[in-house]
C-alpha cells in the first residue's frame, strides 16, 4: 500500500510517488502526492464522503475531476483570514499544510442534523418558497427570511479583510486560444508557427485536456499526453506565444474582449508576500479559438448521488493521472461508448468490473468483444434503477429496461456517462446563437456574433483525426486573419487510434421516469430532481427560463454544466415538445467562480481611487486642519484649536476673517485658461454675462446655463489679455464644465478661434481675506500696484509673488477685501508659508471650507449644486442681474422664455431669518405656509444653506420656496420632528448689505 | 514662464518603488505647454519651437532636451527639461494658436526595466509592445482610474505624466503593480 493513499496503484498515473504531501481534511491528517488535486488525494485515501447537499443536507462525494464539479465543494484556508468557502475539490491542487473542511453539515459530516430535510423533503419540493412561506405576510421578513437565510448557502465567508494581493494585466494579441486540450494545443501551435501572437490558457495546472485520461490516444507516435506535454513545452518556448497555465476564461465580452484569471498562489505552500493570489488577465485578441472541449454528463436515475458514484471520465482520469482507482469493485452505467474505456482500464490496473449496464440494446460490438476478452459482464439493455447505501455507494439495482427482475449487485464506486454535452459556454457569452444538431442530440455552435471560431469537441467534431485537422486549419487562418503576412504553419500532427465520444442519451433514465417518487438528481448542486422539473411544469412553466428559476435548475454556481441539457429533456418530455422548441437558456460569465479579490484586483485601499491632495495640503495637516472630502479632493474644513470642537473654530475663524484676515486654500477650484482671439465671443456665448467688453485686467462674475435656462455652474473669469481669459468654475464642476465648452467648441460654435485648456492644477490658489488682507500680502507683491486706486475689487494682473510668477485676484468669497494669488503649484507650499509666517503674527488665522461656507452665506452668495438643483434659473436664484440684457444669444436664452419658467409661482431663492434666533434649520428641511394643516402638508419650499452667523449673532439661512421674490417679510413655518420653527422671509444678504467692505 | 531661481517642491520628491525588473522613480521638473495650432500655423509653430511638430497619432519628436508629443489632431504636450522657456519661443511665433503653461499641471514618474510594459498594463489598456507602441510612441490614455500620458523613450523606459494631485495615485498603482511579476 503506497503511503500516498490504499486506492494510490502502483505504476498507473503521472504523479512522482516520492514526492508526498501533507493536508489535513476536518481536521484529519492525510498524504497525498504533489500535483494531486484535493478530490484525488482524498480518493487515494478512500474518502468519497466530502460534504452534505444545499437544500437536503444529503451526503455527497466527487463526482468529476474537472471545473464543471457540482458538488465536492470544501473550505480551504490559510488561516483566519484565508479561509475560502465552496472551493471545488476537483480543482484545487495540495500543497504541504493544505486545510480542508467540508460545508453545510452540523455537528458532523458523518451526522448532520440537517439531514432531516431529506426525510421531510415533500415539503421542500420545488417552488416550495413561492407557497409555503406565504402566510401571515409578516412573517416573511421577520421569521422566514432569516431563518431560511441562516439554512441556506454552503460555505461559510471569513469576515476579516482579504490579506491576499491581486493583480491585473491587459494584454493584446493577434490569437486566443481558450482551452489546452489536443484542438487548443494545435491550433496554437499551427497559429504561432505562422507568426502570430499567441496567448494559450488552461484551466489546468497543465494542459491536455482529454488526453490526461484517453489513454489509447496517439499522436506523432506518441501517447496523447506525452505529446501534449512536449506540444506545450514547444509553445512555452516560443517568443510569441503566452502560455497561460491554471487560467480560465471566465467571460467572453464584446470586441472580443475576453476576461482570464489566473490562480497563481493558491496551489504553493509558502507564497512569496509580493505574489499576488490571482491575476486578472483582459485579453483583446484579433481572433479567439475556443477550444473549451466537452463535459460529460452523468446518469439520472434513484439516488444517483451518493459519494462513490462518479463521471465514468473522472474515474479514468484519476486512474490515468493521478494513479488513483477510484474503487475495488466499480459498478459501469453508460448510455455511450466513452465508459468503455474507463471500464477496461480500471479492470487492467486490478479493480473488479462486476458489469457494464449499458442502456443501449446493440453497443459496438468491438467494445462488447473486448468486453469479454477481459472477462466483465455486459448488460445491454439494461438500467441501474437505484443505488444502495448511503455515505458511500454500496451496491447498484439492475434491471432490464424493458422490465424483469432486479438483480442488487454490490459495489463500492459506480461509474456512470450519459454521453457528451459540447463545452458552448464561451461561444453563448460571445453572443453565438447555439442550434440543435437532431441527428447527435446536441447543440453545437450555430450562428457566430464575434471573432472566433469552435473546434473540438465544443464544435462536436468527432474523433482525434478530424479534431487535429480542423484545429490546424483553424489556426493557421486565425493567424492569416490577424497577421496577414503570416507564414504557413510548418506544424503536422499524425493521428493515431482513439476513443469515440459520440452518441448517449439525455433526461430521466428508466426507475426515475415520471410518476417515479426517487430522488433521481440532475442538478447536484441545487438539489432539483427529475421529479422537480416535471413538477414545475406541472405546474405551468412551460418556457425553460421558467422551470429554471422555479426549480433553480442550472442556476447554481457550475452553472448546470452537467444539468442543463438533463433537465430540457425532461421538460420537454413533460411538456411533449422536442427540446429546441423548448430552448436552452444563456450562458452568463463568469464561467466558473471568480472572486471579489480578482475583479477588484489593484483597487483596494489606497489605490480604490485617486485622494487628491492640494500643494499645501502638509502644511494645513500641520497647522492641526480638519479634512473633509469634497469629491476626491481632501480640502481643509477647519482648524480647531486646542480645546475647541468645530463650532467654536468655526465661530472664531469667522469672526478672524472679518475683524482681521484669513487665509483660504482655495486650490481646488476649477480653472480653465480660454486662448485664442475669438475667445470673449465664446464666453460671451457660454455665459449668460456679457463678456465681449470685459477689459484686460477685470474679473467678472460669470452664470453659466444649459439649453434648458437652468444654472450649471459658476464661477469668475479674468480677462488676462486681449485673446486670453483664466475662467474659474466650482471645484466639483472643473470636469465638467471644461467638457460642457468643449462639446460647444466643438459642435456648435466649430468656427470660433479658441482652445480651451484645463490649468486647474497649474495654480496652487491661497485666497487671504480680511482687513489686514492688503497690509499681509503687499510686501510679497513685486510688479502690481494693490492699492484700491490701480487694483480695485475684480481686477486680475499678473506680477510675482515671493519672487515666483503670480496671477494675484482682487476678489472675494467671503465680502472681505481680498485676494486670490495664484502660483505655480510646486510653489505653493513655500508662498502659503511665507504669508503664513508675516500673518499670523498680525492676527489672521487659517480657514477652512466650514468657514467659507458661512462666510458666503452672510453675503448671500450663492453655491451652484447646493443652493440650485438643476431647476433653478438666474431668475430664480435672484441673479437677473448677471443676465447681459443687450445679448441676443447664449447657451439657455431660449430655455429662459420657456412658459414655465418665466411662470408666476416658480422657486426662487430667498432668505430666512429664524424667529427665536437661535434655532439653526436643518439643510434639506421643508417649508410650509400653514403648519396647522392636516399631514401630509403642501411643501412650498426647502432650507439649501443653513448656519449658525457669529458675525450676526443668529442663525441664517437660505430656501428656495414658491414665489419667494414676493414673500419678504412673510412668515413661513418648517416642521421638524421637535416642533415647528417660525421663520421670516428676508433678502439673502444678512451682513454688510450696502458691500462697502469688499472695496476696502 | 522664465522659471525663478527658486527649488520647485515636487509632489513626489523623495520617493521610489520597484524591483529587479523595473524601477519607478520621479522624473526631475520640467517645464510644459499645452499646445494647440490649427494645420496652417504647424509649420510656423515648429519653427518657433526648433521642432517640426508631429503630425499623427502616437507620435512625437525630440530635439536635445525638447519633446513634443502628439495628443491630438490639433494638439501637443510640450516637454522641456532644460532650460529654454518654450512659452518665450512660442510667444514668437506670429501664426494663430494657443499655448498655456502647464509646467506645474503636470508631474512625471519614470518606469524603466525590462517588464515595463507589464507594469503599465497593470492599468493600462493599450497595446504596448514594441511593434505596437515603439520608442518614441506617445498617447493620452488612461491607468487605473486616471489619466495619463504615456511617453516611450527607450525599449524600456517610459514616461508617464499625469497631473500633479493625481501623481500619488499614479505612483502608488505602479507600485502594486510591479509588485510579484
Amino acid at each position: 500500500m503506497s503511503a500516498a493513499g490504499a486506492n494510490r496503484i502502483a505504476g498507473a498515473g503521472r504523479l512522482t510517488p516520492a514526492n508526498t504531501v501533507r493536508f489535513t481534511f476536518d481536521g484529519k491528517s492525510y498524504t497525498g502526492l504533489q500535483g494531486d488535486t484535493l478530490a484525488s488525494a482524498l480518493i487515494a485515501n478512500d474518502v468519497h464522503l466530502v460534504g452534505r447537499s444545499f437544500k437536503y443536507h444529503r451526503p455527497r462525494g466527487i463526482l468529476s475531476a474537472g471545473p464543471e464539479e457540482p458538488s465536492a465543494l470544501v473550505g480551504v484556508r490559510r488561516d483566519a483570514s484565508r479561509h475560502t468557502p465552496n472551493i471545488r475539490a476537483t480543482v484545487q491542487e495540495i500543497h504541504d499544510g493544505l486545510d480542508a473542511v467540508s460545508q453545510n453539515r452540523w455537528p458532523s459530516l458523518t451526522f448532520d442534523i440537517g439531514a432531516l430535510n431529506d426525510i421531510g423533503s415533500p415539503m421542500f419540493s420545488a417552488g416550495f418558497y413561492y407557497k409555503t412561506f406565504m402566510w401571515p405576510k409578516a412573517a416573511w421578513k421577520h421569521i422566514y427570511e432569516p431563518v431560511i437565510r441562516n439554512a441556506a448557502g454552503l460555505g461559510v465567508a471569513p469576515k476579516e479583510a482579504d490579506p491576499d494581493n491581486y493583480a491585473a494585466r491587459y494584454v493584446h494579441c493577434d490569437v486566443l486560444v481558450i482551452g489546452g486540450g489536443v484542438a487548443g494545443l494545435t491550433a496554437a501551435l499551427s497559429a504561432a508557427e505562422s507568426g502570430a501572437r499567441v496567448i494559450l490558457c488552461d484551466e489546468n495546472a497543465h494542459p491536455g485536456g482529454a488526453l490526461r485520461f484517453e489513454g489509447e490516444a496517439r499522436l506523432d507516435g506518441m501517447a496523447g499526453h506525452d505529446w501534449a506535454v512536449q506540444a506545450a513545452g514547444r509553445l512555452a518556448a516560443m517568443d510569441n506565444v503566452r502560455l497561460l497555465t491554471r487560467t480560465t476564461a471566465f467571460g467572453y465580452y464584446a470586441q472580443n474582449f475576453v476576461g482570464l484569471v489566473e490562480r497563481v498562489t493558491d496551489h504553493l505552500a509558502a507564497p512569496e508576500p509580493d505574489m499576488p493570489r490571482e491575476r486578472v488577465w483582459q485579453v483583446r485578441a484579433g481572433k479567439v479559438i475556443i477550444a473549451a472541449g466537452a463535459i460529460e454528463r452523468h446518469m439520472v436515475f434513484a439516488n444517483n448521488d451518493r459519494p462513490g458514484i462518479m463521471l465514468a471520465s473522472a474515474a479514468r482520469t484519476y486512474l490515468n493521472h493521478y494513479g488513483v482507482a477510484v474503487g475495488r469493485k466499480v459498478g459501469v452505467y453508460t448510455a455511450n461508448d466513452s465508459a468503455y474505456g474507463a471500464a477496461f482500464d480500471l479492470k487492467r490496473a486490478g479493480a473488479d468490473i462486476p458489469a457494464i449496464v449499458d442502456l443501449r440494446d446493440e453497443p459496438d460490438a468491438g467494445l462488447v468483444e473486448e468486453a469479454g476478452v477481459l472477462g466483465i459482464r455486459v448488460l445491454t439493455g439494461h438500467a441501474v434503477t437505484g443505488a444502495g447505501g448511503k455515505l458511500r455507494v454500496a451496491s447498484m439495482s439492475v434491471e432490464p429496461k424493458k422490465g424483469g427482475r432486479t438483480e442488487v449487485i454490490p459495489v463500492d464506486a459506480l461509474i456512470m456517462s450519459a454521453g457528451w454535452t459540447p463545452s458552448v459556454h464561451m461561444f453563448s457569452q460571445s453572443r453565438g446563437k447555439v442550434a440543435w444538431d437532431e441527428e447527435t442530440g446536441r447543440f453545437l455552435p450555430g450562428t457566430y456574433a464575434q471573432e472566433c471560431a469552435s473546434i473540438g469537441a465544443c464544435n462536436g467534431t468527432d474523433g482525434l483525426e478530424a479534431t487535429v485537422n480542423e484545429a490546424l486549419a483553424v489556426g493557421e487562418a486565425a493567424a492569416k486573419a490577424a497577421h496577414p503576412k503570416a507564414k504557413k504553419p510548418s506544424v503536422a500532427i499524425s493521428v493515431g487510434s482513439a476513443g469515440k465520444w459520440a452518441g448517449g442519451m439525455v433526461g430521466a433514465g428508466p426507475g426515475a421516469e415520471a410518476g417515479k417518487v426517487v430522488k433521481a438528481f440532475v442538478d447536484f448542486q441545487n438539489d432539483v430532481t427529475a421529479k422537480d422539473i416535471r413538477l414545475a411544469v406541472q405546474e405551468g412553466m412551460h418556457s425553460i427560463e421558467h422551470v429554471k428559476r422555479f426549480t433553480t435548475n442550472g442556476m447554481a454556481t457550475d452553472q448546470g454544466k452537467l444539468s442543463n441539457l438533463h433537465g430540457l429533456a425532461i421538460a420537454a418530455e413533460a411538456l411533449d415538445k422536442p427540446i429546441p422548441k423548448v430552448g436552452l437558456t444563456t450562458f452568463r460569465p463568469p464561467y466558473t467562480p471568480t472572486t471579489f479579490g480578482a475583479i477588484v484586483n489593484h483597487a483596494r485601499g489606497k489605490i480604490f481611487d485617486p485622494m487628491r491632495r492640494t500643494p499645501m495640503h502638509a502644511a494645513e495637516a500641520a497647522a492641526g486642519a480638519v479634512f473633509e472630502d469634497v469629491g476626491q479632493w481632501k480640502r481643509a474644513w477647519y482648524y480647531p484649536r486646542a480645546g475647541e470642537d468645530m463650532h467654536a473654530a468655526v465661530n472664531r475663524e469667522c469672526r478672524t476673517v472679518r475683524e482681521v484676515a484669513g487665509m483660504f486654500d482655495a486650490s481646488t477650484l476649477g480653472k480653465i485658461e480660454v486662448v485664442g482671439p475669438d475667445a470673449a465671443k465664446f464666453l460671451n456665448i457660454l455665459y449668460t454675462n456679457p463678456f465681449l467688453k470685459l477689459g484686460v485686467g477685470r474679473l467678472r462674475y460669470g452664470i453659466m446655463c444649459r439649453e434648458d435656462g437652468f444654472i450649471y455652474d459658476d464661477g469668475v473669469v479674468g480677462r488676462l489679455a486681449e485673446d486670453r481669459f483664466h475662467v474659474t468654475t466650482t471645484t466639483g464642476g472643473a470636469p465638467r464644465v471644461l467638457h460642457h465648452m468643449e462639446d460647444y467648441l466643438q459642435t456648435e460654435f466649430p468656427d470660433l478661434k479658441v482652445w480651451l485648456t484645463s490649468t486647474s492644477e497649474q495654480w496652487a490658489v491661497i485666497a487671504v481675506q480680511g482687513p489686514k488682507a492688503r497690509e499681509i500680502v503687499e510686501p510679497f507683491v513685486e510688479g502690481i500696484d494693490l492699492s484700491n486706486e490701480a487694483f480695485p475689487h475684480m481686477s486680475v494682473a499678473e506680477g510675482t509673488v515671493c519672487g515666483v510668477p503670480a496671477r494675484v485676484f482682487r476678489m472675494s468669497f467671503t465680502g472681505e477685501a481680498g485676494y486670490e494669488i495664484n502660483v505655480p503649484a510646486d510653489y505653493g507650499r513655500m508662498v502659503w508659508d511665507a504669508i503664513y509666517e508675516r500673518g499670523a503674527p498680525m492676527g489672521m488665522c487659517l480657514y477652512g471650507t466650514e468657514t467659507m461656507h458661512v462666510l458666503r452665506a452672510e453675503k448671500g452668495y450663492i453655491i451652484v449644486g447646493q443652493d440650485t438643483d438643476g431647476t433653478v434659473t438666474p431668475h430664480d436664484a435672484g441673479l437677473s442681474w448677471a443676465i447681459g440684457k443687450k445679448k441676443t444669444d447664449f447657451v439657455g436664452v431660449r430655455g429662459l422664455k420657456r412658459p414655465d419658467l418665466v411662470a408666476e409661482g416658480r422657486r426662487q431663492l430667498v432668505g430666512l431669518k429664524v424667529k427665536d434666533g437661535k434655532s439653526v434649520l436643518e439643510e434639506g428641511a421643508q417649508i410650509v405656509d400653514n403648519p396647522k394643516q392636516a399631514i401630509p402638508m403642501k411643501m412650498i419650499g426647502w432650507v439649501s444653506s443653513s448656519y449658525w452667523s457669529e458675525n450676526c449673532g443668529a442663525p441664517i439661512a437660505m430656501a428656495l420656496v414658491e414665489n419667494g421674490h414676493n414673500r419678504m417679510g412673510e412668515t413661513l413655518y418648517v416642521p421638524m420632528p421637535d416642533g415647528v420653527i417660525e421663520v421670516e422671509v428676508c433678502g439673502t444678504v444678512f451682513f454688510d448689505e450696502e458691500g462697502g467692505r469688499l472695496h476696502g | 514662464m522664465a522659471e525663478a531661481q527658486i527649488a520647485r517642491e515636487l509632489p513626489l520628491a523623495g520617493r521610489a518603488a520597484g524591483g529587479a525588473s523595473v524601477s519607478i522613480t520621479p522624473a526631475e521638473p520640467a517645464m510644459r505647454v499645452s499646445l494647440r495650432a490649427p494645420q496652417e500655423s504647424i509649420a510656423a509653430v515648429s519653427k518657433g519651437l526648433g521642432i517640426d511638430l508631429p503630425t499623427r497619432p502616437k507620435q512625437s519628436a525630440v530635439a536635445g532636451a525638447r519633446s513634443v508629443l502628439w495628443l491630438g489632431p490639433d494638439e501637443w504636450l510640450v516637454i522641456e527639461e532644460g532650460d529654454r522657456d518654450p512659452m518665450a519661443d512660442l510667444a514668437r511665433a506670429t501664426a494663430l494658436h494657443s499655448a498655456v503653461d502647464v509646467s506645474h499641471r503636470n508631474t512625471a514618474i519614470l518606469v524603466t526595466g525590462t517588464q515595463v510594459a507589464d507594469v503599465l498594463n497593470a492599468g493600462c489598456p493599450q497595446d504596448l509592445s514594441l511593434e505596437a507602441f515603439p520608442v518614441g510612441a506617445c498617447s493620452r490614455t488612461v491607468m487605473g482610474k486616471i489619466e495619463v500620458v504615456l511617453f516611450r523613450t527607450a525599449e524600456d523606459a517610459f514616461r508617464v505624466e499625469c497631473w500633479r494631485s493625481f501623481s500619488d495615485y499614479a505612483f502608488e498603482f505602479l507600485r502594486d503593480a510591479a509588485r510579484g511579476l
